[in-house]
């Protein structure tokens, strides 16, 4: 198996990090050609306004939209669950719509409102460490979408069919439960 | 280090993460910000005048005024920085109260404190600090900067310091590795660094924070080459707005910056751009005339 990881800007050398601790084979994408031979895609951290001005043009929007119908999971974390929102507010922006949600850029504030917060994830039975920057916040929920994840009464992980989106960045945490279970969705045994 | 695991030090580098393989791009008003953003930039640098027009112009270069800082927050959605100057905390904490993202205690301005940088760890917004070797990066981490970028010469539109700080640091790292404990305790007296923090990264080979590059870098080829050297992300200060097609100067300075190990990207990107900034030779300025000699 064999995960890409979309590497046009942002932390996508944390989530390298993480599929290395779990064993999983990865390579950077940074052109439609580069999703060739990968198995799913982990759209990471970062700033999806600089995300977009690569994935506009040359199809490569369209190319990452058509991998869940092609049994190719998505991951996405702050930025990249902006991506794929079905609508972004805060402002409006385009995105790959892939999720039932309505997500809100920057909702929590600045970076002086970042933080490590203490959520509850469905997948694990202990209180979940989350880490927080500058983070969005999914505002509504659409009927075919699951809550996987809380944090201070707001929903903050989130999967519908085989995509997964996560508001905060289990990349930079050592518990690697959301991983692991994208990797699940992608058919690891 | 044991600050390595608080919450706050880890938020900091967060931030810091999330702007890797990014362009940051210095900026003098709203105008200039919602280009730099449209560009695909992933942070913007407020400031009053770009690095070119403080050499230029001379006086004391400050931390911009809290007006344009706040037009140039209210204007875009990425993360906005801005820059204080050395030692001069109060700055900082103006800036925090302003709720910046990053604040940059910066060789471009002019220094408060001849002696002393800021002591970081206490702010909640995190600092980017400049340095030219390894010794000075690693006193900075040491005072709580979150970020470390090289200082090349800013305002001088000439790579060459940006590539010998970037040279010099990565290249004390490799050394660093192949040393064994007994040798770290001197180098780390000749690094003037703490020995924890030596050791950590011996052990490792890299830094505890992110590597940016900054301070000359004028074209796709500058960001693309300081990007092979081993820089994380880079800044661009005069480089864009002195030039003759600012935007399409950024659009291809972050397409370089991101492709950088692609020279057919790279070679796109450079096609058409217009004039770059005319730049200036290191060699014929005076020692008291460059901005990377400024903190230590």
């Amino acid at each position: 198996m064999k995960v890409g990881i979309l590497a046009l800007q942002g932390d996508f050398e944390a989530h390298a990090r993480v599929l290395e601790r779990l064993g999983v084979g990865w390579s950077y994408v940074k052109r439609a050609e580069d999703l060739g031979g990968i198995d799913a895609l982990i759209l990471p951290g970062g700033e999806s306004t600089t995300f977009l001005k690569f994935l506009e043009g040359n199809g490569f929007a369209e190319a990452v939209r058509q991998l869940p119908a092609q049994g190719k999971p998505l991951f996405g974390t702050c930025a990249g669950a902006i991506l794929l929102a079905r609508e972004v507010t805060h402002p409006p922006q385009p995105s790959l719509a892939l999720v039932d949600v309505t997500i809100e850029r920057n909702a929590y504030g600045r970076q002086m409102q970042s933080a490590v917060r203490r959520g509850r994830c469905a997948l694990k039975g202990d209180p979940m460490e989350m880490v927080f920057i500058r983070a969005p916040v999914i505002r509504r929920v659409g009927s075919g979408v699951r809550v996987l994840g809380e944090c201070e009464g707001l929903p903050v992980c989130v999967e519908q069919d085989n995509c997964l989106l996560a508001t905060f960045h289990p990349e930079l945490t050592r518990d690697t439960t959301l991983h692991e279970h994208f990797l699940c969705l992608a058919g690891k045994p | 280090m044991n600050f390595f695991s608080d919450e706050l030090w880890r938020v900091k580098v967060g931030l810091a993460e999330m702007l890797k393989g990014g362009v940051i791009m210095d900026v003098t008003n709203a105008e200039q910000s919602v280009i730099a953003e449209k560009s695909g930039a992933c942070a913007v640098m407020a400031l009053e005048r770009v690095p070119a027009d403080i050499r230029k112009e001379g006086g004391v270069a400050r931390m911009a005024s809290p007006k344009i800082i706040r037009e140039i927050m209210a204007a875009v959605t990425i993360p906005v920085m801005a820059k204080v100057r050395i030692g001069h905390f109060v700055e900082a904490q103006v800036l925090e109260a302003l709720e910046v993202d990053f604040i940059d205690e910066s060789e471009v301005l002019t220094p408060a404190d001849e002696e002393n940088h800021i002591w970081k760890h206490p702010f909640r917004v995190p600092f980017v600090c400049g340095c030219r070797d390894l010794g000075e990066a690693l006193r900075r981490i040491a005072e709580g900067a979150a970020l470390i970028r090289t200082k090349g010469e800013a305002g001088s539109g000439n790579v060459v310091e940006a590539v010998r700080h970037m040279r010099a640091i990565v290249g004390h790292l490799k050394r660093l590795t192949v040393m064994g404990k007994d040798e770290l305790v001197q180098e780390a007296k000749r690094l003037g660094a703490p020995l924890e923090l030596v050791e950590w990264v011996a052990e490792r080979g890299k830094l505890p924070v992110p590597n940016f590059s900054a301070g000359g870098i004028a074209t796709p080829a500058d960001a693309a080459l300081v990007m092979q050297l081993g820089a994380e992300a880079v800044f661009v200060g005069s480089g864009i707005f002195k030039s003759s097609d600012p935007e399409r100067r950024a659009r291809a300075i972050v397409q370089a910056t991101t492709h950088y190990n692609d020279p057919k990207a790279v070679l796109a990107a450079s096609a058409e751009l217009g004039e770059a900034m005319k730049g200036l030779d290191v060699r014929q300025l005076d020692e008291k005339e460059l901005l990377q000699t400024r903190g230590r």
